[in-house]
């Protein structure tokens, strides 16, 4: 009976295992594909697709956009997130509960709405549809995640510290740069890695607010229209592994326990 | 007399609508070891904090080497402190903790490293330099705490429940080692504790502080033998205190009822007040063979052996609400259950006004 429910659970967690995973696994295996089809059989493995990646000028300048727009957009909103989590985490603010709501309340707001609400916005600012523009909206659904994370690690223990820097003469952007933030240093660059991950992924604010110069997820896009092709998998698979990266880095510097 | 170092003047503080200080006026002189001992909540802290300009208080003033410092900040007066927990800079090695100071001054980096060297040594751990905080033991982390604030020659050092977190041996420890420092310095210190044996220890001048008011202040020797108030007479060391009341006061002398009987004492207090008579366990004699004055018998209830001397708890046979606190040799063959004679010398009562 014992024996009988291991093997039950153990399927049980292989399928959704399998369910989460199965869909990334056929597409870096077709991406593999040396024949023109990604579909059953598989043909290859050959790296055919990956080199007419990299030879295509449109995907690999997107991926350099992208990789521009997810580095200076995390750094803008993790340096924005982190002031404001100082602020309100050292400072008695008024209404600091529902100023603190309101400032990760993006978090729940779908990022349509907030591309539409951009898209709008910059219309009537006159500000044109480029990179900028997708940057400031990854900004915006960026900074209250990185509020949160570095929020959430900003404790009381940290107020002495800080105080002694104080008292031993150093000014407040000295103590902000020189015991804060290195002391806050593992949220912060959590904060920033997440951020890039999302940004690096994300597809619909940049769609809304690109034009010429766009990002990959929808350079992928304007590959699909075309249908599909081992190549699209290829550049599928590509972005994975970045996020895979990106993500793992984020792990590292969150669970990484200093010793007090 | 020199112009006092520190000079605090009717200082009042309010948290919100809670009074935590009282009208306090207190001076230090240079070159003094000060204790701040009270209870929790009687604002020792709250007045260190003003003196590091971490609160400014709600009224009064303080001046420090004659300059008004009230509303400085930390970082421009002449004070820096050690906290309860250390606060030192995780990221940073123990020399750069030590450097800061000099850092923050402009110092340059060869003359910062040497003496942070010598800061250092003088705590006991020139070795320490190249480790990180977390590396060291909390004793050690307290003496880099200590080098940290030292090393940037304040005109007063203030510490904050410095030995609360040591266990107690390595506190009676540390304990010797910041008088030892203290001297070979010369910096005025200003320490807040709740533990009167540390109090006892290390003060050149003690300040006892309740519910946001200093009762009293003085050599520890003279705060110990001559309380000024009940208060100081309970919180620094023990006592057996007796209830009265002045019946009769003529030419410095006054005869003080006690539900023991009346005894005269000098003092100068008007026939009426109510008063309580205080004496110090160690001055209180057991048997018939005793001092000049005669307390009653007392009904042992305890008897704690202590080492060096046992520690006799007792109930007055005349007064049930009058509880005796005795130190006895350890040789004494007292029992709980005894009755038991007790007297005192009349120079070994302390009066104190109610």
């Amino acid at each position: 009976m014992r024996a009988f429910i291991r093997v039950v659970s153990g399927l049980y967690a292989l399928a959704i295992y399998g369910f989460i995973f199965l869909p990334v696994v056929v597409l870096v295996l077709f991406s593999l594909q040396a024949t023109s089809f990604p579909i059953p059989p598989f043909t290859g493995p050959s790296l055919r697709w990956y080199e007419a990646v990299l030879a295509d000028t449109r995907l690999t300048s997107a991926l350099v956009n992208s990789l521009l727009v997810a580095v200076v957009s995390s750094a803008a909103a993790v340096t924005l997130g982190f002031l404001s989590a100082w602020g309100f985490a050292r400072f008695a603010l008024p209404g600091s509960g529902l100023m603190r709501g309101l400032i990760t309340l993006p978090l729940t707001v779908s990022y349509l709405i907030i591309g539409m609400g951009l898209l709008v916005l910059f219309n009537w600012a006159g500000v044109p549809k480029s990179l900028t523009a997708a940057g400031i909206g990854h900004v915006v659904i960026n900074l209250p995640l990185c509020f949160a994370i570095v929020y959430s690690q900003m404790g009381d223990h940290q107020i002495n510290i800080e105080r002694a820097a104080r008292d031993l003469g150093a000014l407040e952007w000295k103590v902000l740069l020189l015991i804060t933030v290195p002391v806050m240093a593992p949220a912060i660059f959590a904060g920033f890695f997440l951020s890039m991950t999302f940004s690096w992924d994300e597809f619909v604010i940049s769609f809304l607010l690109t034009r010429f110069d766009t990002t990959l997820p929808v350079e992928i896009w304007n590959l699909l229209r075309s249908g599909l092709n081992p190549k699209t998998n290829a550049v599928g698979s590509l972005v994975f592994a970045v996020s895979i990266v990106l993500v793992v880095l984020f792990e590292l510097m969150l669970l990484r326990r200093k010793p007090a | 007399m020199s112009a006092p170092l520190v000079d605090i003047s009717s200082v009042s503080h309010r948290f919100g609508q809670h009074t935590v200080l009282k009208n306090v006026s207190l001076t230090i002189e240079p070159g003094s070891y000060t204790i701040l001992l009270g209870p929790s909540g009687s604002g020792k802290t709250t007045l260190l904090s003003i003196l590091g300009g971490f609160v400014t208080p709600s009224e009064g003033k303080v001046l420090i080497r004659g300059e008004d410092c009230t509303a400085v900040p930390p970082a421009k007066r002449p004070t820096t402190t050690v906290f309860q927990d250390y606060a030192l800079f995780p990221h940073m090695s123990v020399g750069s903790n030590v450097g800061f100071g000099l850092r923050m001054q402009g110092v340059d980096g060869a003359t910062r490293a040497a003496r942070a060297r010598e800061a250092l040594a003088l705590v006991g751990l020139a070795t320490a330099f190249d480790k990180k905080p977390h590396q060291l033991s909390g004793g050690q982390r307290q003496r880099v705490a200590l080098a940290r604030a030292l090393v940037v020659e304040p005109a007063v050092l203030l510490l904050d429940e410095p030995l609360g977190a040591l266990d107690l041996k390595l506190r009676r420890q540390m304990q010797d080692e910041l008088k030892a420092i203290q001297k070979r310095v010369g910096t005025a210190f200003i320490h807040v504790t709740h533990d009167q044996e540390e109090a006892m220890a290390l003060a050149d001048h003690c300040v006892v502080m309740n519910d946001g008011r200093i009762e009293d202040e003085g050599p520890p020797e003279r705060v110990y033998a001559r309380p000024a108030t009940r208060f100081s007479a309970t919180f620094m060391g023990e006592s057996t205190l007796i209830a009265g009341t002045v019946t009769e006061a003529k030419s410095g002398k006054i005869t003080v009822t006690t539900k023991l009987g009346s005894l005269s004492l000098p003092g100068t207090l008007p026939a009426g007040s109510t008063v309580a008579l205080a004496v110090r366990p160690e001055h209180l004699v057991l048997g018939t063979a005793g001092g000049g004055v005669a307390l009653g018998m007392a009904k042992v209830s305890d008897v704690v052996f202590q080492g060096s001397f046992k520690r006799m708890l007792g109930t007055s046979t005349t007064d049930p609400a009058l509880h005796f606190i005795a130190k006895v040799p350890a040789a004494s063959a007292v029992q709980p259950g005894d009755v038991v004679a007790v007297s005192c010398d009349a120079g070994d009562i302390i009066l104190l006004a109610d």
